[in-house]
Protein backbone atom coordinates (compact mmCIF):
# COMPACT_ATOMS: atom_id res chain seq x y z
CA UNK A 1 0.00 0.00 0.00
CA UNK A 2 1.07 3.22 -0.74
CA UNK A 3 1.33 6.14 1.78
CA UNK A 4 1.82 9.17 0.06
CA UNK A 5 0.09 12.64 0.29
CA UNK A 6 -0.20 13.13 -3.67
CA UNK A 7 2.18 14.91 -6.00
CA UNK A 8 3.91 17.94 -6.14
CA UNK A 9 3.77 19.54 -9.40
CA UNK A 10 6.77 22.08 -10.36
CA UNK A 11 6.47 24.36 -13.92
CA UNK A 12 9.00 26.34 -15.38
CA UNK A 13 8.82 28.16 -18.63
CA UNK A 14 6.44 25.98 -20.16
CA UNK A 15 6.05 26.66 -23.63
CA UNK A 16 3.51 24.93 -25.75
CA UNK A 17 2.22 25.73 -29.67
CA UNK A 18 0.27 24.33 -32.27
CA UNK A 19 1.20 25.52 -35.85
CA UNK A 20 2.90 28.44 -34.21
CA UNK A 21 0.53 29.82 -32.35
CA UNK A 22 1.17 29.65 -28.22
CA UNK A 23 -1.36 28.23 -26.38
CA UNK A 24 1.01 28.37 -23.15
CA UNK A 25 3.35 30.94 -23.00
CA UNK A 26 6.24 30.57 -21.04
CA UNK A 27 3.78 29.19 -17.99
CA UNK A 28 5.16 29.01 -13.90
CA UNK A 29 2.95 27.21 -11.55
CA UNK A 30 3.83 25.02 -8.09
CA UNK A 31 0.86 22.53 -6.96
CA UNK A 32 1.61 21.92 -3.90
CA UNK A 33 1.08 17.89 -2.85
CA UNK A 34 -2.36 16.47 -1.64
CA UNK A 35 -3.33 20.46 -3.20
CA UNK A 36 -6.80 20.90 -4.87
CA UNK A 37 -6.38 23.43 -7.26
CA UNK A 38 -8.90 24.80 -9.64
CA UNK A 39 -7.92 26.57 -13.15
CA UNK A 40 -10.15 28.33 -14.64
CA UNK A 41 -9.81 30.79 -17.23
CA UNK A 42 -11.64 31.57 -21.14
CA UNK A 43 -12.41 29.06 -23.88
CA UNK A 44 -8.40 28.98 -25.53
CA UNK A 45 -6.40 29.95 -22.68
CA UNK A 46 -4.54 26.68 -23.01
CA UNK A 47 -6.53 24.98 -19.82
CA UNK A 48 -6.67 21.51 -21.34
CA UNK A 49 -3.13 21.64 -23.35
CA UNK A 50 -1.92 22.48 -19.84
CA UNK A 51 -3.84 19.03 -18.51
CA UNK A 52 -2.38 16.87 -21.48
CA UNK A 53 0.96 18.33 -20.54
CA UNK A 54 0.35 16.93 -16.75
CA UNK A 55 -0.65 13.78 -17.48
CA UNK A 56 2.75 13.25 -20.30
CA UNK A 57 -0.62 13.29 -23.09
CA UNK A 58 1.60 15.70 -24.72
CA UNK A 59 5.39 17.20 -24.79
CA UNK A 60 6.22 20.91 -23.85
CA UNK A 61 8.18 22.85 -26.71
CA UNK A 62 10.39 24.87 -24.52
CA UNK A 63 10.76 24.00 -20.24
CA UNK A 64 10.75 22.11 -17.43
CA UNK A 65 7.93 19.53 -15.67
CA UNK A 66 8.78 18.05 -12.54
CA UNK A 67 6.74 16.25 -10.52
CA UNK A 68 7.32 15.01 -7.31
CA UNK A 69 7.84 10.97 -8.20
CA UNK A 70 9.38 9.16 -10.92
CA UNK A 71 6.73 6.84 -11.36
CA UNK A 72 3.80 8.87 -10.72
CA UNK A 73 0.01 7.06 -11.08
CA UNK A 74 -1.86 9.66 -13.05
CA UNK A 75 -5.29 9.83 -13.34
CA UNK A 76 -7.42 11.71 -15.63
CA UNK A 77 -11.19 12.56 -15.96
CA UNK A 78 -12.52 13.97 -19.39
CA UNK A 79 -16.00 15.91 -20.05
CA UNK A 80 -17.43 13.36 -21.16
CA UNK A 81 -17.72 9.69 -19.13
CA UNK A 82 -15.87 8.07 -22.31
CA UNK A 83 -17.22 4.60 -20.46
CA UNK A 84 -16.64 1.42 -23.34
CA UNK A 85 -20.11 0.81 -23.84
CA UNK A 86 -19.29 -3.56 -24.41
CA UNK A 87 -18.68 -3.51 -20.76
CA UNK A 88 -20.62 -3.28 -17.36
CA UNK A 89 -20.51 -0.69 -14.80
CA UNK A 90 -18.31 -2.65 -12.58
CA UNK A 91 -16.02 -3.92 -15.50
CA UNK A 92 -15.47 -0.36 -16.70
CA UNK A 93 -14.49 1.08 -13.20
CA UNK A 94 -11.77 -1.95 -12.80
CA UNK A 95 -10.55 -1.36 -16.19
CA UNK A 96 -6.85 0.14 -14.60
CA UNK A 97 -6.46 -2.57 -12.54
CA UNK A 98 -7.33 -4.80 -15.04
CA UNK A 99 -4.38 -3.42 -17.48
CA UNK A 100 -2.02 -2.99 -14.60
CA UNK A 101 -2.73 -6.80 -14.69
CA UNK A 102 -4.36 -7.01 -11.40
CA UNK A 103 -5.84 -10.33 -10.86
CA UNK A 104 -9.52 -10.73 -11.30
CA UNK A 105 -10.62 -11.57 -7.48
CA UNK A 106 -8.98 -8.61 -6.36
CA UNK A 107 -9.89 -5.87 -8.88
CA UNK A 108 -13.69 -6.26 -8.52
CA UNK A 109 -13.99 -5.91 -5.04
CA UNK A 110 -11.77 -2.99 -5.47
CA UNK A 111 -14.00 -1.35 -7.72
CA UNK A 112 -18.03 -2.40 -5.60
CA UNK A 113 -16.32 -0.94 -2.50
CA UNK A 114 -15.40 2.37 -5.15
CA UNK A 115 -19.11 1.94 -6.53
CA UNK A 116 -20.80 2.13 -2.88
CA UNK A 117 -18.94 5.38 -1.81
CA UNK A 118 -20.39 7.07 -5.48
CA UNK A 119 -23.70 5.71 -4.71
CA UNK A 120 -23.75 3.44 -7.64
CA UNK A 121 -23.73 -0.28 -5.53
CA UNK A 122 -26.49 -1.59 -7.14
CA UNK A 123 -25.50 -0.56 -10.54
CA UNK A 124 -22.97 -2.50 -10.92
CA UNK A 125 -24.32 -5.32 -13.21
CA UNK A 126 -25.66 -2.38 -15.45
CA UNK A 127 -24.60 -1.37 -18.59
CA UNK A 128 -23.51 2.19 -19.55
CA UNK A 129 -26.16 3.26 -22.05
CA UNK A 130 -28.46 2.33 -19.18
CA UNK A 131 -26.82 5.43 -17.17
CA UNK A 132 -28.29 8.70 -16.63
CA UNK A 133 -25.78 11.30 -17.56
CA UNK A 134 -24.55 12.27 -14.03
CA UNK A 135 -24.66 8.09 -13.07
CA UNK A 136 -22.20 7.97 -15.85
CA UNK A 137 -20.08 10.72 -14.58
CA UNK A 138 -19.91 8.97 -11.38
CA UNK A 139 -18.56 5.46 -12.59
CA UNK A 140 -15.98 7.88 -14.71
CA UNK A 141 -14.57 9.38 -11.39
CA UNK A 142 -14.96 5.77 -10.06
CA UNK A 143 -12.70 4.19 -12.61
CA UNK A 144 -10.12 7.21 -12.63
CA UNK A 145 -10.36 6.39 -8.57
CA UNK A 146 -9.65 2.95 -8.93
CA UNK A 147 -5.64 2.99 -8.77
CA UNK A 148 -5.87 5.08 -5.93
CA UNK A 149 -3.82 7.83 -8.18
CA UNK A 150 -0.81 10.41 -6.50
CA UNK A 151 -2.07 12.77 -9.53
CA UNK A 152 -5.64 13.24 -10.63
CA UNK A 153 -6.82 15.57 -13.60
CA UNK A 154 -10.24 16.87 -14.50
CA UNK A 155 -10.83 18.55 -17.54
CA UNK A 156 -14.34 19.90 -16.75
CA UNK A 157 -16.09 16.93 -15.77
CA UNK A 158 -19.48 17.75 -14.78
CA UNK A 159 -20.01 20.70 -17.37
CA UNK A 160 -22.74 18.91 -19.45
CA UNK A 161 -24.64 18.43 -15.84
CA UNK A 162 -27.54 20.05 -14.60
CA UNK A 163 -26.72 22.49 -11.56
CA UNK A 164 -28.57 19.72 -9.15
CA UNK A 165 -26.32 16.90 -10.11
CA UNK A 166 -23.08 19.17 -10.39
CA UNK A 167 -23.32 19.82 -6.79
CA UNK A 168 -23.80 16.41 -5.84
CA UNK A 169 -20.84 15.87 -7.96
CA UNK A 170 -18.58 18.29 -6.72
CA UNK A 171 -19.46 16.67 -3.03
CA UNK A 172 -18.71 13.58 -3.96
CA UNK A 173 -15.26 14.40 -5.58
CA UNK A 174 -14.90 16.43 -2.34
CA UNK A 175 -14.92 13.02 0.02
CA UNK A 176 -13.08 11.07 -2.66
CA UNK A 177 -10.62 14.00 -2.03
CA UNK A 178 -10.32 14.12 1.88
CA UNK A 179 -10.61 10.37 2.12
CA UNK A 180 -7.81 9.76 -0.39
CA UNK A 181 -4.64 12.37 -0.10
CA UNK A 182 -3.67 12.99 -3.84
CA UNK A 183 -3.02 16.17 -5.67
CA UNK A 184 -6.16 17.08 -7.76
CA UNK A 185 -6.02 19.90 -10.65
CA UNK A 186 -9.32 20.44 -11.65
CA UNK A 187 -10.45 22.60 -15.05
CA UNK A 188 -13.48 24.09 -15.05
CA UNK A 189 -15.60 26.50 -16.30
CA UNK A 190 -17.72 27.43 -13.63
CA UNK A 191 -16.47 29.96 -10.93
CA UNK A 192 -18.31 28.44 -8.22
CA UNK A 193 -17.53 25.06 -8.50
CA UNK A 194 -13.88 26.35 -8.40
CA UNK A 195 -14.50 28.23 -5.02
CA UNK A 196 -16.31 26.16 -3.47
CA UNK A 197 -13.78 23.15 -4.28
CA UNK A 198 -10.78 24.27 -4.40
CA UNK A 199 -7.63 25.32 -1.76
CA UNK A 200 -6.82 27.65 -4.25
CA UNK A 201 -7.90 29.07 -7.70
CA UNK A 202 -5.47 30.12 -10.38
CA UNK A 203 -7.14 32.67 -13.20
CA UNK A 204 -5.48 31.45 -16.61
CA UNK A 205 -5.08 34.47 -19.73
CA UNK A 206 -6.57 33.86 -23.23
CA UNK A 207 -3.40 33.47 -24.95
CA UNK A 208 -1.88 31.22 -22.14
CA UNK A 209 0.65 31.42 -19.86
CA UNK A 210 -0.35 34.66 -17.37
CA UNK A 211 -2.04 33.87 -14.45
CA UNK A 212 -3.72 36.86 -13.84
CA UNK A 213 -5.13 35.72 -10.26
CA UNK A 214 -3.77 32.98 -7.68
CA UNK A 215 -6.06 33.12 -5.32
CA UNK A 216 -5.88 30.61 -2.00
CA UNK A 217 -9.67 29.89 -0.77
CA UNK A 218 -9.39 30.04 2.96
CA UNK A 219 -12.26 27.75 3.86
CA UNK A 220 -11.96 24.71 5.91
CA UNK A 221 -12.82 21.02 4.23
CA UNK A 222 -15.73 19.75 3.72
CA UNK A 223 -17.24 22.06 2.74
CA UNK A 224 -21.36 21.61 2.14
CA UNK A 225 -24.22 22.96 0.20
CA UNK A 226 -24.52 25.35 2.67
CA UNK A 227 -21.53 26.93 2.63
CA UNK A 228 -22.49 28.17 -1.01
CA UNK A 229 -24.90 30.47 0.58
CA UNK A 230 -22.30 31.34 3.43
CA UNK A 231 -21.15 35.42 3.44
CA UNK A 232 -17.53 34.34 3.47
CA UNK A 233 -17.95 31.87 0.31
CA UNK A 234 -19.92 34.59 -1.94
CA UNK A 235 -16.47 36.89 -0.64
CA UNK A 236 -14.37 35.06 -2.22
CA UNK A 237 -16.87 33.93 -5.29
CA UNK A 238 -16.74 37.65 -6.15
CA UNK A 239 -13.06 38.23 -5.41
CA UNK A 240 -12.53 35.59 -8.39
CA UNK A 241 -15.42 36.32 -10.55
CA UNK A 242 -14.11 40.30 -10.63
CA UNK A 243 -10.78 39.40 -11.57
CA UNK A 244 -11.99 36.73 -14.21
CA UNK A 245 -14.29 39.43 -15.53
CA UNK A 246 -12.35 42.52 -15.45
CA UNK A 247 -9.62 40.76 -17.46
CA UNK A 248 -12.06 39.36 -20.17
CA UNK A 249 -13.41 43.24 -19.91
CA UNK A 250 -9.75 44.56 -20.80
CA UNK A 251 -9.57 41.39 -23.93
CA UNK A 252 -12.95 42.29 -24.92
CA UNK B 1 -49.24 1.28 -34.05
CA UNK B 2 -51.23 -1.99 -33.11
CA UNK B 3 -53.91 -1.59 -35.39
CA UNK B 4 -52.07 -1.29 -38.38
CA UNK B 5 -50.21 -4.02 -38.03
CA UNK B 6 -52.91 -6.30 -39.03
CA UNK B 7 -52.85 -4.55 -42.29
CA UNK B 8 -49.09 -4.37 -42.91
CA UNK B 9 -48.87 -7.19 -45.57
CA UNK B 10 -51.65 -6.22 -47.59
CA UNK B 11 -49.89 -2.95 -49.07
CA UNK B 12 -46.91 -5.19 -50.93
CA UNK B 13 -49.44 -7.53 -51.49
CA UNK B 14 -51.93 -5.55 -53.16
CA UNK B 15 -49.00 -3.84 -55.31
CA UNK B 16 -47.39 -7.28 -56.18
CA UNK B 17 -50.47 -8.47 -57.58
CA UNK B 18 -51.72 -5.34 -59.24
CA UNK B 19 -48.05 -5.51 -61.00
CA UNK B 20 -47.41 -8.50 -62.07
CA UNK B 21 -50.95 -8.62 -63.17
CA UNK B 22 -50.22 -5.99 -65.30
CA UNK B 23 -46.84 -7.55 -66.65
CA UNK B 24 -49.12 -10.47 -67.44
CA UNK B 25 -51.84 -8.65 -68.93
CA UNK B 26 -49.58 -5.99 -71.54
CA UNK B 27 -47.65 -9.57 -72.38
CA UNK B 28 -50.76 -11.35 -73.88
CA UNK B 29 -52.26 -8.37 -75.29
CA UNK B 30 -48.48 -7.54 -77.06
CA UNK B 31 -48.44 -11.39 -78.25
CA UNK B 32 -44.56 -11.28 -76.77
CA UNK B 33 -43.72 -14.83 -77.55
CA UNK B 34 -42.52 -16.38 -74.15
CA UNK B 35 -38.20 -16.69 -74.85
CA UNK B 36 -38.71 -12.89 -75.26
CA UNK B 37 -40.55 -12.63 -72.22
CA UNK B 38 -42.47 -15.66 -69.45
CA UNK B 39 -45.49 -14.57 -68.28
CA UNK B 40 -46.07 -14.45 -64.54
CA UNK B 41 -48.20 -17.18 -64.49
CA UNK B 42 -46.11 -19.17 -66.39
CA UNK B 43 -42.37 -18.13 -63.78
CA UNK B 44 -45.43 -19.28 -61.23
CA UNK B 45 -45.41 -22.49 -62.54
CA UNK B 46 -41.91 -23.06 -63.19
CA UNK B 47 -41.15 -22.09 -60.18
CA UNK B 48 -43.89 -24.96 -59.05
CA UNK B 49 -42.83 -27.73 -61.45
CA UNK B 50 -39.05 -27.68 -60.84
CA UNK B 51 -39.13 -26.85 -56.94
CA UNK B 52 -36.98 -29.75 -56.14
CA UNK B 53 -34.49 -28.92 -58.54
CA UNK B 54 -34.72 -25.15 -58.17
CA UNK B 55 -34.36 -25.75 -54.12
CA UNK B 56 -31.25 -28.24 -54.88
CA UNK B 57 -29.28 -25.63 -56.60
CA UNK B 58 -30.19 -22.96 -54.46
CA UNK B 59 -28.82 -24.50 -51.49
CA UNK B 60 -25.37 -25.77 -53.63
CA UNK B 61 -25.17 -21.73 -54.43
CA UNK B 62 -26.14 -21.26 -50.93
CA UNK B 63 -23.05 -23.13 -49.36
CA UNK B 64 -20.91 -21.41 -51.57
CA UNK B 65 -21.68 -18.13 -51.14
CA UNK B 66 -21.97 -18.76 -47.21
CA UNK B 67 -18.25 -20.40 -47.49
CA UNK B 68 -16.96 -17.99 -49.25
CA UNK B 69 -18.81 -14.94 -46.81
CA UNK B 70 -17.19 -17.00 -44.17
CA UNK B 71 -13.92 -16.60 -45.35
CA UNK B 72 -14.26 -12.62 -46.45
CA UNK B 73 -15.49 -12.07 -42.81
CA UNK B 74 -12.54 -14.03 -40.84
CA UNK B 75 -9.72 -12.95 -43.88
CA UNK B 76 -10.96 -9.52 -43.71
CA UNK B 77 -11.15 -8.89 -40.48
CA UNK B 78 -7.77 -9.94 -39.89
CA UNK B 79 -6.41 -8.41 -43.04
CA UNK B 80 -8.38 -5.19 -41.41
CA UNK B 81 -5.97 -5.59 -38.27
CA UNK B 82 -3.01 -5.65 -40.16
CA UNK B 83 -3.82 -2.45 -41.93
CA UNK B 84 -4.59 -0.84 -38.67
CA UNK B 85 -1.62 -1.50 -36.91
CA UNK B 86 0.53 1.04 -38.41
CA UNK B 87 0.44 3.93 -41.00
CA UNK B 88 3.13 2.26 -43.11
CA UNK B 89 1.41 -1.17 -43.40
CA UNK B 90 -1.78 0.79 -44.31
CA UNK B 91 -0.30 2.88 -46.86
CA UNK B 92 2.28 0.03 -48.55
CA UNK B 93 -0.90 -2.43 -48.48
CA UNK B 94 -4.09 -0.81 -48.52
CA UNK B 95 -3.86 -0.44 -52.09
CA UNK B 96 -4.09 -4.57 -52.47
CA UNK B 97 -7.22 -4.27 -50.27
CA UNK B 98 -9.07 -2.06 -53.07
CA UNK B 99 -7.77 -4.30 -55.66
CA UNK B 100 -10.76 -6.53 -54.77
CA UNK B 101 -12.92 -4.05 -54.61
CA UNK B 102 -12.22 -3.27 -58.47
CA UNK B 103 -11.29 -6.57 -60.21
CA UNK B 104 -13.59 -7.66 -62.41
CA UNK B 105 -15.23 -10.54 -60.99
CA UNK B 106 -16.59 -12.05 -64.48
CA UNK B 107 -12.95 -11.26 -66.14
CA UNK B 108 -10.99 -13.31 -63.64
CA UNK B 109 -13.10 -15.79 -63.11
CA UNK B 110 -11.69 -18.00 -65.90
CA UNK B 111 -8.15 -17.75 -63.71
CA UNK B 112 -10.13 -19.07 -60.93
CA UNK B 113 -10.94 -21.88 -63.12
CA UNK B 114 -7.23 -22.44 -63.96
CA UNK B 115 -5.86 -22.16 -60.40
CA UNK B 116 -8.67 -24.08 -58.56
CA UNK B 117 -9.99 -26.24 -61.61
CA UNK B 118 -14.30 -26.89 -62.20
CA UNK B 119 -16.10 -26.37 -59.04
CA UNK B 120 -16.76 -25.14 -55.75
CA UNK B 121 -13.58 -24.47 -55.06
CA UNK B 122 -13.49 -21.68 -57.95
CA UNK B 123 -17.00 -21.10 -57.05
CA UNK B 124 -16.23 -20.24 -53.46
CA UNK B 125 -13.46 -18.33 -54.79
CA UNK B 126 -15.06 -15.89 -56.65
CA UNK B 127 -17.78 -15.29 -53.76
CA UNK B 128 -15.05 -14.61 -51.48
CA UNK B 129 -13.32 -12.08 -53.80
CA UNK B 130 -16.10 -10.03 -54.31
CA UNK B 131 -17.37 -9.98 -50.61
CA UNK B 132 -14.19 -9.30 -48.96
CA UNK B 133 -13.81 -6.07 -49.67
CA UNK B 134 -16.65 -4.00 -47.58
CA UNK B 135 -15.43 -5.95 -45.00
CA UNK B 136 -11.83 -5.00 -44.72
CA UNK B 137 -12.97 -1.15 -45.39
CA UNK B 138 -15.58 -1.24 -42.82
CA UNK B 139 -13.56 -3.14 -39.91
CA UNK B 140 -10.75 -0.91 -40.56
CA UNK B 141 -12.78 2.95 -40.33
CA UNK B 142 -14.38 0.82 -36.99
CA UNK B 143 -10.52 0.27 -35.65
CA UNK B 144 -9.28 4.01 -36.79
CA UNK B 145 -12.10 5.76 -35.26
CA UNK B 146 -12.01 4.38 -31.79
CA UNK B 147 -12.66 7.08 -29.18
CA UNK B 148 -9.36 9.33 -29.09
CA UNK B 149 -10.24 9.89 -25.18
CA UNK B 150 -10.51 6.44 -24.35
CA UNK B 151 -6.89 5.82 -26.54
CA UNK B 152 -5.77 8.52 -24.56
CA UNK B 153 -6.67 6.67 -20.96
CA UNK B 154 -5.04 3.43 -21.97
CA UNK B 155 -2.14 5.26 -22.50
CA UNK B 156 -2.22 7.09 -19.17
CA UNK B 157 -3.05 3.55 -17.69
CA UNK B 158 0.36 2.79 -19.44
CA UNK B 159 -1.62 -0.04 -21.27
CA UNK B 160 0.49 -2.07 -23.77
CA UNK B 161 -0.33 -2.65 -27.52
CA UNK B 162 -2.13 -5.62 -27.06
CA UNK B 163 -4.37 -4.75 -24.57
CA UNK B 164 -5.52 -1.76 -26.29
CA UNK B 165 -6.21 -3.77 -29.52
CA UNK B 166 -8.03 -6.58 -28.08
CA UNK B 167 -9.78 -4.62 -24.77
CA UNK B 168 -10.37 -1.14 -26.79
CA UNK B 169 -9.97 -1.00 -30.03
CA UNK B 170 -11.57 -4.84 -31.77
CA UNK B 171 -14.70 -4.39 -29.46
CA UNK B 172 -14.91 -1.16 -30.50
CA UNK B 173 -15.06 -1.99 -34.36
CA UNK B 174 -17.28 -4.91 -33.98
CA UNK B 175 -20.45 -2.63 -35.00
CA UNK B 176 -18.70 -1.39 -38.15
CA UNK B 177 -17.84 -5.16 -39.10
CA UNK B 178 -21.65 -6.20 -38.85
CA UNK B 179 -22.49 -3.40 -40.70
CA UNK B 180 -19.57 -4.75 -43.64
CA UNK B 181 -20.76 -8.27 -43.11
CA UNK B 182 -24.37 -7.21 -43.97
CA UNK B 183 -23.22 -5.51 -46.89
CA UNK B 184 -21.17 -8.52 -48.14
CA UNK B 185 -23.85 -11.04 -47.75
CA UNK B 186 -25.40 -10.09 -50.90
CA UNK B 187 -22.29 -9.37 -52.90
CA UNK B 188 -21.30 -13.16 -51.91
CA UNK B 189 -24.33 -14.67 -53.69
CA UNK B 190 -24.20 -12.57 -56.93
CA UNK B 191 -20.32 -13.99 -56.69
CA UNK B 192 -21.10 -17.19 -56.22
CA UNK B 193 -23.58 -17.27 -59.22
CA UNK B 194 -20.76 -15.43 -61.44
CA UNK B 195 -18.51 -18.20 -60.68
CA UNK B 196 -20.84 -20.82 -61.05
CA UNK B 197 -21.16 -19.16 -65.09
CA UNK B 198 -17.92 -20.12 -65.53
CA UNK B 199 -16.22 -22.77 -63.22
CA UNK B 200 -19.46 -25.18 -62.45
CA UNK B 201 -18.53 -28.25 -62.46
CA UNK B 202 -21.89 -29.61 -63.00
CA UNK B 203 -21.49 -32.14 -60.19
CA UNK B 204 -24.77 -32.40 -58.09
CA UNK B 205 -27.00 -30.93 -60.64
CA UNK B 206 -24.69 -27.22 -60.17
CA UNK B 207 -26.05 -24.25 -58.30
CA UNK B 208 -28.09 -21.63 -59.84
CA UNK B 209 -25.87 -20.50 -62.12
CA UNK B 210 -25.82 -23.52 -63.89
CA UNK B 211 -29.39 -23.89 -64.04
CA UNK B 212 -29.54 -20.27 -65.40
CA UNK B 213 -27.43 -21.00 -68.11
CA UNK B 214 -29.23 -24.64 -68.81
CA UNK B 215 -32.38 -22.90 -68.81
CA UNK B 216 -31.13 -20.21 -71.66
CA UNK B 217 -29.98 -22.36 -73.61
CA UNK B 218 -33.30 -24.52 -74.00
CA UNK B 219 -34.88 -20.92 -74.37
CA UNK B 220 -36.68 -21.71 -71.06
CA UNK B 221 -36.80 -18.23 -70.27
CA UNK B 222 -39.97 -19.28 -67.67
CA UNK B 223 -36.92 -21.31 -65.64
CA UNK B 224 -34.37 -18.19 -66.22
CA UNK B 225 -36.82 -16.34 -64.51
CA UNK B 226 -37.44 -18.62 -61.95
CA UNK B 227 -34.15 -19.31 -60.69
CA UNK B 228 -33.34 -15.51 -60.59
CA UNK B 229 -36.29 -15.34 -58.40
CA UNK B 230 -34.60 -18.35 -55.89
CA UNK B 231 -31.05 -16.58 -55.81
CA UNK B 232 -32.73 -13.30 -54.77
CA UNK B 233 -34.73 -14.93 -51.75
CA UNK B 234 -31.15 -16.81 -51.05
CA UNK B 235 -29.56 -13.71 -51.28
CA UNK B 236 -32.45 -12.28 -48.93
CA UNK B 237 -31.78 -14.83 -46.55
CA UNK B 238 -28.12 -14.90 -45.93
CA UNK B 239 -28.90 -11.13 -45.16
CA UNK B 240 -31.58 -11.90 -42.96
CA UNK B 241 -29.13 -14.82 -41.17
CA UNK B 242 -26.35 -11.71 -40.68
CA UNK B 243 -28.68 -9.09 -39.89
CA UNK B 244 -29.90 -11.57 -36.89
CA UNK B 245 -26.33 -12.51 -36.22
CA UNK B 246 -25.47 -8.70 -35.81
CA UNK B 247 -28.68 -8.14 -33.80
CA UNK B 248 -27.77 -10.34 -31.62
CA UNK B 249 -24.22 -9.35 -31.25
CA UNK B 250 -25.09 -5.79 -30.90
CA UNK B 251 -27.04 -6.86 -27.63
CA UNK B 252 -24.34 -9.03 -26.59
CA UNK B 253 -21.86 -6.16 -26.75
CA UNK B 254 -24.77 -4.17 -25.34
CA UNK B 255 -24.14 -1.50 -28.24
CA UNK B 256 -27.65 0.02 -28.04
CA UNK B 257 -26.64 3.17 -29.76
CA UNK B 258 -25.28 1.80 -32.85
CA UNK B 259 -28.55 -0.54 -33.57
CA UNK B 260 -30.36 0.58 -36.60
CA UNK B 261 -34.13 0.38 -36.34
Amino acid sequence: MKHRQGAGLKLRGIHRQFEGRPVINHLDLDVAPGEFLAIIGPSGCGKSTLLRLLAHLDQADQGTLDRSEADLDVAFVFQDPCLMPWRSVIDNVALPLELQGVPRHHRIPAAEALLKTVGLGDAQGKFPQQLSGGMKMRVSLARALITRPDLLLLDEPFAALDDITRHHLDDHLQSLWLSHPMTVVFVTHSLSEAVYLADRVIVLSAGGGNITLDYKVPLPHPRTAASRLSTPFIDHLRTVSEAFEGHSRTLA
Amino acid sequence: MKPLSGVLWLPPLMSFVLITGLIECSIILMDLPAYLAPRPSAVALALFIHAEELLKATRHTGIAAITGLGMSAILGALLAITLASHPLIRRAFYPYAVFFQTVPIIAIAPMLVIWFGYGQGAVVAASFIVSVSPIIANTLTGLLSTDPALLDLFRIAKASRLDTLFKLRIPGAIPHFLTGLRIASGLAVIGAIVGEFVADSYEDGGGIGTAVEIALKEQRTDLVFAAVLMSSLLGLLIFWLVSGLNQLSLKYWHLGEFKDS
